[in-house]
């Protein structure tokens, strides 16, 4: 990406004349995860024009890419070169893209095993609320140089700046993937799923739900077939386990469908996300929970008071996030305590200090 | 490279010595405090000896409590404070403050928890990298990054820097392998960035702390990731007669799908080197030697070892020999894990470099660094973490010739500008401390320094933690001839420059 670029340049001219008359942008990419955070507020600033690969080098692992490509874009074009995203960001739409993953921050099944989002960006590009584009990090595996601004920008929904273009490390697609069934209780299945974690087994992901647990392994192929022998369970054919594991991913599978029907009846049930550390015992609330990640990620599907819910979370070092919700009044995200949350509004206003871009998205009342 | 001379001392530094020293002894014990220069001189600089300066103090607190209060007192006092490991750094990152304190966390040094079922371990930040490991062994687990100074550097130093190693090709960088991290902000006030789930609510801060060299908040206690030990690792020792079918070879690996645990490269001259030094049996005849390594379940290893061999001999190795068992392994490694002191027999000194490159460029970089042996009549001996494009080319030189050290400093700034150009970053794993202030100039522009700059007034209004590291003045970048070069990505002509 040059700087001379069209479409970059009326994304500057944009950011430049918001700041010039004080309208506050809010920045949308294709719009499938405009239903996570808090409400948008502000001008809709599309950045979809900025899109393309910019470069794939398989043999350096390293793929760039402008905010709008399409996220099935990029998984196709790293696909044929046999690597992937090991993460397995969900799309929840097709209109997902580059931009949106990063600014999401979220990641698939398998981010207790191998890293979420941010273990993977080396670098990007950011448009500043000055309407400065700044480039930190880089195409390279390891950089001290500077602070590591690219990889907070995972996660931030926008707050910093535009994210207009982000390198990423990519990884070979395993030689050999199985899924395992097992009938389990919640306690014991998270039980299991650390001990199985402490051992040398290619564990990839995992998922509990009505009493059966879920788990896929995936590695080498002598890996693979050793650790189906030694952990037993019942093996689930290829093509109905990838869409399990799709289905998981993209939140419609039986689960989240059910949960989702549930909302739209009740005003009052959420769809939670609640992260926590892997070995923390059952949450004792109630609804319905799916405990993905080897413990440390589980929805629950209810309309427990807000506090109930954060409160439980809290006490074993998590966090709950309202995921889906009619009603999120009760705020999106566990509010920062101090002094993290001075330090958080401060970065905000060091990276745009006229407030031009929608940090309420991420934390209201910035 | 700026000038320190450790004698130049500034003005009212006696009269601020005696004011520091007695608001500091009203908060801690005397035994936590040192400002006579007899006691001060060890603290005088970290691995980067060539930069020295005297701190005003050194304070050694025992507890968290002694760390806030301290602090409290400092910016109370507008005092800069420098923290500090072990001292092993080696871009002067814990290079003292002459009207500062240096807050040495020696003491730190007590492994909190190890929680066996969670695979983390929770241990005070001066606690040494490889101490971790060996707390873990007995369960099957160890801490993944692996520095090759780990036996002497300490974990709140490997958060400071996001240290490296061999393996963090398979296993990550200390970004990777940190879940939480403790400490204290300019304030003295307590702040936890990072959680023992997996993310956290708002901005991710963890990252941006780690790799601040001690800039942002003065960590105290770390959690981090632990993980199961191979059952086996086998490494292949490859060598070539070509500098560039090594550096093939290396591509050639990982488009074969392989991600090995650790993939290195010697030159000729570090090889000999190495080889007096540790007689591994190194090919003395080879232009270039891969050390490639797999580890994982013994079936799993067997597969991925066959797979390595034949890329290996496919690109081009003259000489192929894997490793029969552990000892034979370690013989392996101990020629690379060596390449320091070995280096140190070659010359009177050497100065250590650090940069990273796309790894497509490796033979490049090599023969552009053969030229400038020429151009600055010096000779380099070369190792990289291959598989990472970090390089580390050892300049010889002998210090005691100041036109040597002259332009052992241009050969140093050549190579780093030279990775830039390539497309890399003036520090891999070292970090940038004082000595690559000048190179930032280059990799970035006056607006992503000044960003930086925000970024550390964000956590730090008052920046006094370890001032003047890390993020050049532009004045600086000015004064130092040193232009930013961007690839494509050029500064707007509409903002005034500097």
């Amino acid at each position: 990406m040059t700087i001379d670029d069209p479409a970059l340049q009326s994304l500057i001219a944009r950011v430049r004349a918001a700041r010039a008359d004080r309208t506050p942008l809010a920045i949308r990419g294709g719009g499938s995860k405009s239903f996570y955070g808090e409400a948008a507020q502000g001008e809709p600033f599309d950045v979809t024009a900025l899109a393309g690969i910019s470069s794939y080098e398989p043999t350096e692992l390293v793929v760039s890419a402008r905010c709008g490509t399409p996220l099935a874009e990029l998984e196709a074009a790293l696909a044929e070169r046999g690597q992937r995203m090991p993460f397995e960001p969900p799309h929840f739409g097709s209109a997902a893209t580059v931009g949106g993953m990063v600014a999401a921050g979220l990641a698939g099944p398998p981010r207790a095993a191998v890293g979420g989002v941010r273990d993977y960006v080396l670098g990007a590009t950011l448009l500043n609320g000055r309407g400065e584009v700044l480039s930190f990090g880089g195409q390279v595996m390891k950089n001290v140089a500077g602070y590591d601004v690219s990889r907070v920008l995972v996660g931030s929904l926008g707050a910093l700046g535009v994210i207009c273009e982000v390198s990423l490390k990519v990884l070979p697609v395993a030689r050999a993937t199985a899924t395992l069934r097992f009938d389990m209780a919640q306690a014991e299945a998270i039980a299991q799923l650390n001990a199985w974690a402490g051992q040398p087994l290619p564990l990839n992901a995992s998922a509990w739900w009505n009493q059966t647990l879920v788990v896929r392994l995936q590695g080498a192929v002598a890996a693979v077939e050793a650790a189906v022998a030694r952990l037993g369970g019942e093996r689930i054919e290829v093509t109905q386990a990838s869409a399990f594991w799709a289905g998981l991913r993209e939140q419609n599978d039986e689960y989240f469908l059910g949960a989702m029907r549930e909302i739209e009846v009740t005003a009052a049930t959420r769809l939670w996300r609640i992260s926590v550390p892997q070995t923390a015992a059952p949450l004792a609330l109630t609804g319905q929970q799916l405990i993905e990640w080897g413990g440390a990620q589980r929805w629950l599907c209810s309309a427990a008071p807000a506090a109930s819910v954060r409160d439980a979370a809290t006490a074993v070092g998590g966090h709950a996030t309202i995921f889906r919700a009619q009603d999120k009044s009760a705020g999106v995200f566990t509010p920062q305590r101090p002094p993290l949350d001075r330090i958080q509004r401060e970065l905000m206003r060091a990276f745009d200090p006229d407030g031009i871009f929608d940090a309420g998205r991420l934390s209201p009342g910035r | 490279m700026p000038a320190l001379p450790s004698s130049a001392t500034p003005p009212g530094r006696a009269e601020r010595q005696g004011e520091v020293v007695a608001a500091l002894s009203a908060l801690l014990p005397a035994r936590c405090l040192l400002w006579h220069s007899e006691d001060t001189i060890p603290y005088e600089c970290d691995g980067l000896t060539a930069y020295r300066a005297h701190p005003l103090v050194v304070a050694l607190p025992e507890t968290d409590a002694e760390v806030a209060t301290l602090l409290r007192a400092c910016h109370a006092l507008n005092v800069p404070v420098v923290a500090r490991g072990a001292g092993t750094g080696l871009s002067g990152g814990a290079l003292p403050h002459r009207l500062g304190v240096t807050l040495s966390l020696a003491k730190f040094n007590r492994i909190v928890k190890l929680d066996v079922a969670a695979r983390t371990a929770v241990v005070q930040c001066g606690v040494r990298n490889l101490a971790i490991s060996e707390a873990a062994a007995p369960h099957g687990l160890y801490y993944a990054p692996d520095p090759s100074s780990q036996i002497a550097c300490t974990i709140g130093g490997n958060v400071a820097e996001n240290a490296g190693g061999v393996h963090c090709l398979k296993y990550g960088l200390t970004l990777h392998n940190v879940l939480r991290v403790k400490g204290y902000t300019a304030l003295g006030e307590e702040v936890v960035f990072g959680s023992e789930a997996l993310d956290v609510p708002g901005l991710d801060l963890l990252p941006l702390v780690i790799g601040s060299e001690g800039m942002l908040a003065v960590v105290t206690e770390v959690t981090v990731r632990l993980v199961p030990r191979p059952q086996l690792a086998r490494c292949i020792v490859a060598s070539f007669d070509d500098i560039r079918k090594a550096g093939e070879a290396v591509a050639s690996i990982i488009a074969a799908g392989i991600i090995p645990a650790g993939l290195e490269m010697m030159d000729k001259p570090m090889t000999a080197a190495v080889e007096d030094f540790v007689h591994a049996g190194y090919d003395l005849d080879a232009v270039a030697i891969l050390l490639c390594e797999s580890d994982g379940t013994p079936e799993e290893v067997q597969e991925e070892i066959d797979r390595m061999q034949g890329v290996l001999s496919g690109a081009g190795a003259t000489r192929v020999e894997v490793s029969k068992d552990e000892a034979q392994r370690l013989k392996f490694w101990s020629g690379r894990k060596n390449a320091f002191p070995a280096s140190g027999r070659l010359s009177p000194d050497y100065m250590c470099m650090d940069s990273t490159i796309p790894r497509r460029r490796l033979a490049d970089i090599l023969l552009a660094i053969a030229e400038m042996e020429k151009k600055y009549g010096l000779r380099c001996a070369n190792v990289f973490h291959a598989g990472d494009g970090n390089l580390h080319p050892l300049i010889l030189f002998d210090a005691n010739d100041a036109d040597q050290l002259h332009r052992c400093e241009l050969f140093g700034a050549d190579i780093l500008e030279t990775s830039v150009r390539m497309g890399g970053t003036v520090t891999g794993e070292h970090g940038v401390g004082i000595e690559k202030l000048g190179s930032m100039c280059v990799q970035f522009s006056p607006e992503e320094l000044e960003q930086f700059a925000a970024v550390k007034r964000a956590f730090d209004a008052r920046e006094l933690l370890n001032p003047g590291k890390v993020i050049p003045t532009l004045q600086r970048c000015i004064e130092g001839g040193k232009m930013h070069v961007r690839k494509g990505l050029l500064p707007f002509p509409d903002i005034p420059r500097f």
